[in-house]
């Protein structure tokens, strides 16, 4: 029984990891094939199926000019567009749940838990219910097609989850500390910089993480708010989809977009199993 | 404390978002009122034309609805299904744990529309190397042409993206069990089986409530992934609601139209997310 159930574990282990790496070994062997290689026929195997070369990766840094796919200048718009947000998220987003972990609000029926409840629950707007709007507004203050107009939009995406993130953080982090500050005679802001905030640096990278997770692999306010002059990176690659594809570029310049968060999901792991991620979703 | 400090420190986050978000809401439920096409731009007020145009003249967007919801539920469980299982082999001692953590939480970090472009490439119907596999068994499903077959597509792509968040918070969850409950077990001499029946399912109750909702929540947005892989089609087989009114609204301009279906979804999305969360909180917390 109990040799069964391991084996049944590790089996599954197995396929699931198969089903994950896939998509990627494919993309990897992908960039590296030419035109005959893709459309002569599925090849898998480099040197035995087909003669790898870099012509798919070349292309990515070439200039639009010499016919390549400039995506540096997405690439970058895209970090400064993701980092500026969730900066902003993460600034505004920690002093609220700061104050509604720390503090009693009432206004009338309205309490703490709903405004914490207000902040998360605009996770549940559908983009496209805000798209409309923010489309014919962005477009009326001439913000289409620019990155302040997407860092706008961002914000509203991802102070959800700094919120959601620093409540839960906040209230594990003893009140005893800013109360021993405050007797010492620090002002609540002092408190709060030089005290809270040192202790809370665990839960601050953990919402950071996932601020730049969500802003950084979002398509579709890029795709409804920016056209030609600003260009994010998930955009540009979806527009390297047409009918005649090049499955070699449109891999490289994949595998190009989704390398730097594998180093969030490391750190994200590494928060996890110290145990810092346990509370939030309770 | 001090009375005042405390709107310093909530204010700024509340009112910035109030802000960003009150206009747009209040601007969706104006236009939804007025018959703004690509004709005839303006803000005119037609009263309840479209809604009720919505209600009794466009089936397409009651069944793109129904689609979305057929989607997202059979993710969502199948998510939560496998999610549980990965994380339950990886909460206890296995070789090489940090490695599998690490690369089951891989997928959630990639952007979903690039994927999916990764995606309709490995389900391509004589170029992807799925089919050229599965002709072995002499099969060729038509991924991404069948009207049946396409839907199943969908699924597999956003169970390979979400389950890794899913994974992420039951894990999270399971890392923070209390360690008695598991010692007065052992001590019985509980098989595995019901240890994880009478001990670890019933203290993760709250935390898979949290888990569906939130994963429930996230998938009825799907659309990207239906975009860049099928574009609704083929026909309207895999349309989903946000995706339908993306069409009306920013393909063909009927942003009134739009509007008042982008409002009546959001109501929908409301009601339905509260009653699945009081249903789910009912159904497992009291067993």
């Amino acid at each position: 029984m109990n040799k069964l159930y391991i084996f049944l574990k590790y089996f599954f282990i197995v396929v699931w990891t198969v089903f994950v790496v896939a998509p990627f070994l494919w993309a990897l062997t992908t960039s590296f094939k030419d035109f005959q290689s893709v459309n002569g026929g599925v090849t898998y195997i480099p040197w035995v199926d087909f003669e790898p070369n870099l012509e798919g990766w070349k292309v990515l840094i070439k200039s639009p000019a010499k016919g390549g796919v400039d995506i540096i200048e997405p690439y970058f718009n895209s970090m400064f567009v993701t980092c500026t947000a969730s900066l902003i998220s993460i600034i505004l987003g920690t002093l609220s749940a700061y104050a509604l972990s720390r503090y009693t609000f009432k206004a009338g029926f309205v309490k703490n838990n709903d405004i914490t409840f207000f902040f998360i629950s605009q996770r549940i707007m559908p983009p496209i219910v805000l798209s409309i709007p923010f489309f014919l507004f962005l477009s009326s203050i001439n913000l289409l097609d620019s990155l302040t107009g997407l860092i706008v939009v961002y914000i509203v995406l991802l102070m959800p989850i700094a919120v959601w993130i620093m409540v839960d953080f906040f209230n594990k982090v003893p009140r005893e500390i800013d109360e021993t500050a405050l007797i010492d005679g620090c002002n609540p802001y002092q408190a709060f910089l030089k005290v809270v905030l040192p202790n809370s640096i665990p839960g601050l990278i953990v919402a950071g993480m996932f601020c730049i997770i969500f802003g950084w692999i979002d398509f579709f306010f890029a795709f409804i708010l920016t056209f030609t002059e600003v260009q994010l990176l998930p955009v540009k690659i979806v527009a390297l989809n047409s009918s005649v594809t090049p499955w070699w570029s449109l891999s490289a310049s994949a595998l190009v977009s989704v390398a730097p968060l594998i180093i969030v999901a490391f750190i994200v792991e590494r928060y996890l199993s110290k145990g810092n991620l346990s509370g939030a979703i309770k | 404390m001090n009375f005042k400090h405390k709107y310093f420190f909530l204010f700024p986050g509340l009112f910035v978002l109030i802000g960003i978000l009150i206009f747009p809401i209040i601007f969706v439920v104006r236009l939804s009122l007025s018959g703004w096409n690509s004709y005839n731009p303006g803000l005119d007020y037609i009263g309840l034309e479209n809604y009720i145009r919505l209600f009794t003249d466009d089936p397409r967007f009651w069944e793109s609805f129904f689609r979305l919801s057929f989607l997202s539920v059979t993710t969502v469980i199948l998510q939560y299904v496998i999610g549980f299982a990965l994380a339950h082999m990886v909460w206890k001692d296995i070789k090489f744990k940090r490695f599998f953590r690490v690369l089951f939480l891989v997928p959630m970090m990639t952007t979903p529309v690039i994927m999916t472009v990764i995606w309709r490439t490995f389900f391509h119907e004589s170029l992807g190397p799925v089919n050229d596999l599965l002709s072995v068994f002499g099969v060729a499903p038509k991924w991404l042409t069948d009207p049946v077959v396409a839907k199943f597509t969908v699924i597999i792509v956003e169970v390979w993206q979400w389950t890794p968040f899913m994974f992420l918070l039951l894990l999270a969850g399971l890392l923070s069990l209390p360690r008695e409950p598991f010692l007065a077990a052992a001590i019985d001499g509980a098989s595995p089986v019901r240890k994880f029946i009478y001990v670890t399912f019933p203290l993760m109750a709250p935390i898979s409530i949290g888990a569906i909702i939130i994963r429930l929540i996230e998938a009825s947005k799907i659309m990207d992934t239906v975009y860049v892989l099928t574009s609704g089609g083929p026909g309207t087989s895999t349309e989903t609601s946000s995706f339908y009114i993306f069409i009306k609204g920013l393909r063909e301009f009927q942003m009134g139209y739009a509007a008042s279906m982008s409002f009546t979804y959001l109501i929908i999305m409301i009601i339905s997310l509260t009653i699945i969360a009081k249903v789910l909180t009912k159904v497992l917390l009291k067993e």
